[in-house]
């Protein structure tokens, strides 16, 4: 079985020591986690942890069977790159000189489909959101300019399948 | 009324019917156990000599009664001291409750004095664990606590409570825990799948049971005999299933696995349909995975979601209690003898005793007493009535191999984690649960001095369990393996060994050491017969190998006779 990239979707209760607990899981297998985001779902009071992996999927079955028999998980999916909605959001901080001397760098941000988030006097900053491969283009593009600062946050996903999580979730109350 | 959290840990504990605890004192859980010295006429604290024996006596009063056993240490090393029972409970799915002492929360994560971060540390080793800071969480969390690791699949849990937690007072209720809304303990079973597993069953032509320890945990010994005596399959067991069906049943066929019984093992690779009941085919039982059963349809009954397909892929998974999911199949499996099939499996029995069984328990060429025979000989003045701890090592193989079980609950082994030191400590905790029975540990040489300080707690508390110690000199199955794959080379495995019998002496429990055959049967019929604890030391040949053997990574049909 080939190595893969999946994502992995885990709805949870917000609680101390969940994060550690769920990377456990990954350690223990050796499974390198290419990014990871935490943040609130659309049902309240639960979390939603999205996780991207490149590894098999018997393994990433098994790891899913894992998560999911967590307390506090209340459940856990994961789903190919084909079945999902995702993309990264990335910062790019920029000397503001650039944006006069060098005229290439407004058809760049214009081209990209990225949107300047601040502008002071020393440095102006650009969103973009997109797939990773958008965010590496733009970057090499800025990159023989100068990139003062680059950060890239996690994938952020949702599936195309719906996920029963909510019905679920209704019934336990 | 406004109590204290330490009185309320102890008031939950009476709540959730506990009445024995293992622990160890120390600076931050000090105020719970001065609340264990007011309590003391309702809830009976035994205090150990190291943490980890804490935590195995906890285990074994488990494994014999299937209550949760609860083990209590302070913070620090108190709470890394526990580690070791825990990752041994949680990989043999034993139900236990520690409760760890904290520095107080306004000296958390500061590197205060005994300060080490259990909950960190303990999280990949259990079930759940959680660290209380507030005394008015504490009735909540203890509920959680037993009711998550009694439930489903059995597991340690953890609690660590912070000093200031346990001096301040709170309005104090309790209130048992029966859900939580993330967590699932037992599948709904499904009347399809067992339909459909009776199907397979009823066309199978050479069909094969493996049960496990969740025919124990799930209280399905009955529906197991029911089911064997019915369909007429023979059935073999995993290290921990053992007890689960009396070993002399006809159609037991016995154990699977790296020094399981031939018959088994080899038959695993020829049944057409392998049935597995509440075990998880750990690497020790299903040796090389891609020549694993693979002629065969695999049904697997399991309570756990997370073990279905996890090693060995499935025809058909019965998600959900086993006990219920037998006692729905039973109906549904037609009446048959599988004489033909059944044969095989005495053929192959034959073969192994001929080759192997005959002369453990008969050595000859004047050979030292053996391990199979020392076990045999405590069958004989049990009567296959007693429980049977072992510890890790080739003594465990040979007390699995050869002790004759009648009842359930009675074999208490290091499974999943292969513990050393297991045994002397869980024998406690099996006695005290179960004082009506006898409880003999059988340990080796080396796994004994792991945590040989427990005779300490056996003095002091006088609990009568009977100890035998098969004494090779060696650490045996490392040195077994040294001579098959390692070319005889015994890096550190050679022990020199004080006198075991002084030492026992030291804590005035009665001793005997035996060096000759002719001496064992009086002596093991003296340590049987003694009201009180019993220290035998056994001298056994030592460079006796345990077979068969799969060698590791090696096929179940590549079982080797000698």
């Amino acid at each position: 079985m080939e190595d893969k990239t999946f994502t992995i979707s885990v709805y949870s209760e917000n609680n101390v020591g969940l994060l550690n607990r769920i990377s456990g899981i990954f350690l223990k297998r050796h499974i390198n986690i290419l990014s990871l985001n935490v943040s609130e779902s659309e049902i309240e009071n639960v979390s939603r942890f999205i996780i991207v992996v490149n590894t098999t999927e018997k393994w990433v079955q098994n790891i899913v069977g894992q998560i999911e028999k967590q307390i506090e998980v209340i459940k856990a999916f994961y789903h190919t790159d084909e079945e999902t909605i995702y993309l990264e959001n990335a910062l790019f901080k920029i000397a503001s000189g650039l944006l006069f001397d060098e005229k290439q760098i407004q058809n760049i941000i214009k081209e990209s489909q990225s949107t300047i988030v601040t502008v002071s006097r020393d440095f102006f900053v650009i969103s973009k959101s997109g797939r990773r491969s958008e965010i590496e283009e733009l970057y090499a593009k800025f990159k023989p300019y100068g990139i003062m600062q680059f950060v890239r946050s996690g994938r952020i996903s949702v599936s195309k399948e719906k996920m029963e999580i909510s019905t679920m979730l209704e019934a336990l109350k | 009324m406004k109590i204290s959290g330490a009185e309320a840990v102890i008031r939950c504990l009476l709540a959730e019917g506990v009445d024995l605890v293992y622990g160890y004192p120390g600076g931050a859980i000090m105020p719970v156990y001065d609340e264990l010295y007011k309590f003391q006429d309702q809830l009976h604290h035994v205090l150990v000599r190291h943490e980890q024996g804490a935590t195995h006596a906890a285990q074994g009063y488990a494994r014999a009664t299937g209550k949760v056993g609860v083990a209590i240490a302070t913070s620090g090393p108190g709470a890394t001291n526990l580690v070791t029972g825990i990752a041994d409970a949680q990989i043999d799915s034993t139900p236990m409750v520690c409760i760890t002492g904290q520095v107080g929360k306004h000296l958390l994560g500061s590197d205060a004095f005994q300060e080490t971060d259990i909950i960190g540390i303990s999280t990949p080793v259990t079930k759940w664990n959680y660290q209380v800071t507030e005394a008015s969480e504490i009735p909540e969390i203890i509920a959680k606590a037993f009711y998550i690791a009694r439930s489903g699949r059995p597991g340690p849990v953890l609690i660590d409570i912070t000093k200031n937690a346990q001096f301040d007072e709170f309005e104090f209720s309790y209130e048992k825990c029966t859900s939580i809304r993330s967590y699932v303990p037992v599948p709904k079973l499904k009347l399809d799948k067992v339909a459909e597993a009776a199907a397979i069953i009823n066309s199978a032509k050479k069909p094969f049971i493996v049960f496990g320890q969740g025919i124990i945990l799930g209280q399905a010994e009955e529906q197991l005999k029911a089911l064997i005596e019915k369909s007429g399959i023979p059935a073999g067991w995993t290290i921990l299933g053992l007890s689960a069906l009396p070993t002399d049943h006809p159609l037991n066929v016995g154990m699977l696995g790296m020094h399981g019984n031939y018959g088994p093992n080899l038959l695993t690779n020829e049944c057409d349909v392998l049935i597995a009941l509440g075990m998880r085919f750990d690497d020790r039982v299903t040796g090389d995975l891609k020549t694993y059963a693979k002629q065969a349809k695999v049904i697997h009954f399991e309570i756990d979601p997370a073990e279905v397909d996890k090693n060995v892929k499935t025809e058909v998974a019965v998600l959900g209690d086993v006990r219920e999911a037998l006692n729905a199949l039973l109906p549904l499996i037609d009446d048959n003898s599988h004489a033909a099939w059944h044969n095989e499996f005495k053929e192959k029995h034959q073969i192994e005793f001929d080759s192997v069984i005959k002369e453990e328990l008969n050595p000859t060429n004047n050979k030292g007493i053996s391990m199979g025979e020392t076990i045999e000989m405590i069958n004989k003045h049990s009567k296959g009535d007693a429980i049977m701890v072992s510890d890790v090592g080739q003594h465990q193989m040979f007390a699995c191999r050869y002790a004759k079980f009648n009842s359930t609950k009675s074999n208490i082994t290091s499974g999943g984690l292969g513990t050393m030191g297991f045994a002397l400590p869980a024998a406690i905790g099996a006695k005290m649960g179960r004082p009506d029975r006898e409880v003999v540990a059988i340990i080796g040489d080396g796994g004994f001095q792991m945590t040989i300080q427990e005779l300490g707690t056996i003095f002091q508390t006088k609990v009568p369990v009977k100890i035998v110690v098969l004494n090779n000199e060696f650490l045996g199955m490392v040195r077994q393996w040294q001579e098959l794959f390692f070319d005889n080379r015994y890096a550190s495995t050679n022990m020199i060994n004080p006198n075991f019998v002084a030492i026992a002496e030291g804590y005035y429990i009665k001793s005997k050491k035996v060096t000759q055959r002719e001496d064992l049967d009086a002596a093991v019929a003296e340590m049987m017969a003694s009201k009180d604890s019993y220290f035998l030391e056994v001298m056994v040949e030592k460079e006796n190998n345990v077979f068969p053997m799969i060698p590791t990574g090696a096929c179940v049909s590549q079982i080797r006779l000698s």
